[in-house]
């Protein structure tokens, strides 16, 4: 498999971050307040691997003193569909668990060892909340939306956090995005704190060189004004803007990177 | 005079012929053309799996994105089973509702109850599958499931098809949505054919002393064979490449589970939930090669049924 990188370079592209959203592994189980339940990265891989069958097992139990697990079967639940959300969540697995990486993988669908498909995020969400007993994973806004009790995962540097706004912001800012080609970065497993380890971007594509200058230069514009007054909008919507130097970042790479057929730079940062 | 306008007139009227001759050939031409590029296009596009793969992709119950190894048997056997159980509870229902509609029911309650049939036949399928999920599979995980798995769990042979826990979803839940999608399709068309039976046929039988169930055994079922054979075709073929309902609730899993209360996948489920993000020429053509093996077992049923048809005829008259 060729690198992410090289397949932009063949086919003339360029890319950049848009806006950040987390992946919550999300659970159906009487009697658990939201967000009371503790897991680490092996225990959630265990658990989609199906070697953790039940609620009560000792490892998750061990992590979860005085909360009362039921000892019944865990039911997974997982994407039906090919999916960016798999991609980090399983991206996230692979990092974590070594038996992960090697059974499973990580890519937009995957060979799931145990489990039950719903389409979509909803389809996921829907699941989730009618098979008692189950986890499942969907993008944060789902959380929110369909108000599902969400559990805490242990991050990169030994913290439990919750998913929040700051939890996903936190793992754009430990990112070290001026060192990554292409801004090429999956934020799982991002150090910090208070870093929520199963963030990601979308990414937007464009042909480095462009026939219409006047067309590409309106695109970028759009862009350049979608970063400065679309904050709000894309918090409306639960998603988490990029920080301020990371736009900087993007901006100077559209002068470097997107040319007319005269070679010449389409867009100019303002300085 | 009139006899050469008659000759001008009858010169125009067959060049009408000819071109209307002409014009419904190319339309019939048109279809064939059409289907012959379907078939050529899906085989073009299954040859990277073909390939790789051969005839094991029909056996193996392989399907891996991430390492691209694919197989078929998971999908393949979702297809049957689903079917099957679509068609062993559609089939008796339906019967049951065309009898009742054109021997047993009183004739004011005739029409109301054939719209309503003909209403359900025009249902779009995502309805049922949205019911299926939201309404009928926590009633069937709460209530049925569990009555199934005590009752038809308990006997030995049959019990391990009812094991594992309620989820709601699986393969038997998306038997019975199917079941409930063709039945107005069945049950329309068997109505549609038993209206056909020369009232003197039926009557002929009472007047011998013949009871309903003997009327209808012996005189309007042989009389309608081909038809009520092509209606269960027709709901065969529906449950066959149903898509948006299947996929609702079979659970969608590539494993291969002898329980029926376990989720599984059905071909045209894979399709329409796998091809939007499929990356990489092997996860696509492994797709298409799905396509083409649903074409050819809706070919194979069709082809069976009119093989059935045909033996059915040549016993008639033999048969006491």
């Amino acid at each position: 498999m060729i690198s992410e990188h090289r397949e932009l370079e063949i086919n003339g592209l360029t890319q950049f971050p848009t806006v950040l959203g987390g992946v919550v592994p999300v659970i159906n189980l009487d009697g658990v307040k939201q967000g009371q339940i503790r897991l680490t990265g092996t225990v959630l891989a265990d658990i989609f691997l199906g070697k953790i069958k039940r609620w009560n097992d000792p490892a998750i139990a061990g992590l979860n003193a005085g909360i009362d697990l039921p000892a019944s079967n865990i039911t997974v639940v997982h994407r039906a569909d090919g999916s960016g959300t798999t991609f980090l969540f399983a991206d996230y697995l692979s990092k974590v668990s070594p038996e992960w990486k090697e059974k499973v993988g990580a890519d937009a669908s995957v060979a799931w060892p145990v489990g039950t498909g719903g389409k979509g995020n909803e389809g996921v969400a829907n699941f989730v909340k009618q098979i008692k007993n189950s986890i499942g994973y969907v993008e944060a806004a789902y959380v929110k939306q369909s108000k599902m009790n969400y559990v805490q995962l242990l991050n990169h540097d030994g913290a439990y956090v919750i998913p929040t706004e700051d939890g996903f912001k936190a793992a754009a800012a430990n990112t070290q995005w001026d060192k990554a080609p292409g801004f090429y970065e999956i934020l799982t497993n991002k150090p910090g704190q208070n870093s929520w380890p199963i963030t990601g971007a979308t990414f937007v594509l464009m042909h480095k060189s462009q026939v219409n200058p006047a067309q590409a230069l309106a695109v970028l514009k759009f862009f350049e004004w979608a970063y400065a007054s679309g904050d709000e909008m894309a918090l409306e919507l639960d998603y988490i803007p990029l920080p301020d130097s990371v736009v900087q970042l993007i901006e100077n790479s559209w002068e470097a990177n997107i040319k007319g057929k005269d070679g010449k730079a389409i867009f100019s940062v303002k300085h | 005079m009139s006899k050469i306008h008659f000759a001008a007139k009858l010169k125009r009227q067959l060049l009408f012929d000819r071109i209307f001759h002409k014009v419904t050939w190319f339309f019939t031409f048109v279809v064939f053309a059409l289907l012959a590029a379907l078939i050529g296009s899906l085989i073009i596009g299954s040859i990277p799996t073909i390939k790789a793969f051969g005839f094991d992709f029909l056996f193996s119950a392989d399907w891996n994105p991430v390492t691209e190894k694919f197989g078929a048997l998971v999908p393949i056997v979702g297809t049957l089973i689903t079917s099957m159980i679509a068609l062993s509870i559609g089939i008796p229902v339906s019967f049951g509702i065309a009898l009742f509609l054109t021997e047993l029911s009183p004739p004011w309650l005739r029409r109301p109850l054939g719209t309503a049939i003909e209403l359900l036949a025009g249902i779009p399928s995502i309805i049922y599958g949205m019911w299926g999920l939201f309404v009928f599979a926590p009633l069937f995980a709460q209530y049925i499931q569990p009555w199934l798995q005590n009752s038809l769990g308990q006997v030995p042979g049959i019990g391990f098809l009812f094991e594992g826990s309620f989820m709601g979803i699986g393969m038997l839940t998306a038997g019975i949505i199917l079941a409930i999608m063709v039945i107005p399709f069945i049950a329309a068309v068997m109505r549609d054919v038993f209206e056909i039976v020369p009232s003197m046929l039926k009557e002929s039988a009472y007047a011998f002393g013949a009871t309903t169930w003997e009327v209808i055994w012996h005189v309007v079922l042989p009389y309608t064979k081909i038809g009520v054979v092509g209606a269960i075709m027709l709901g065969l073929g529906r449950a066959l490449g149903e898509t948006m309902a299947v996929t609702f609730v079979i659970g969608n899993a590539h494993q291969l589970h002898t329980s029926l209360f376990m989720p599984g996948n059905s071909i045209a489920s894979a399709l329409a939930n796998e091809f939007t993000e499929a990356d990489g020429e092997l996860y696509t053509s492994a797709l298409i090669e799905l396509g083409l093996i649903l074409f050819f077992i809706t070919f194979v049923v069709l082809a069976f049924s009119k093989i059935l048809l045909v033996q059915l005829k040549k016993r008639e008259g033999t048969a006491t």
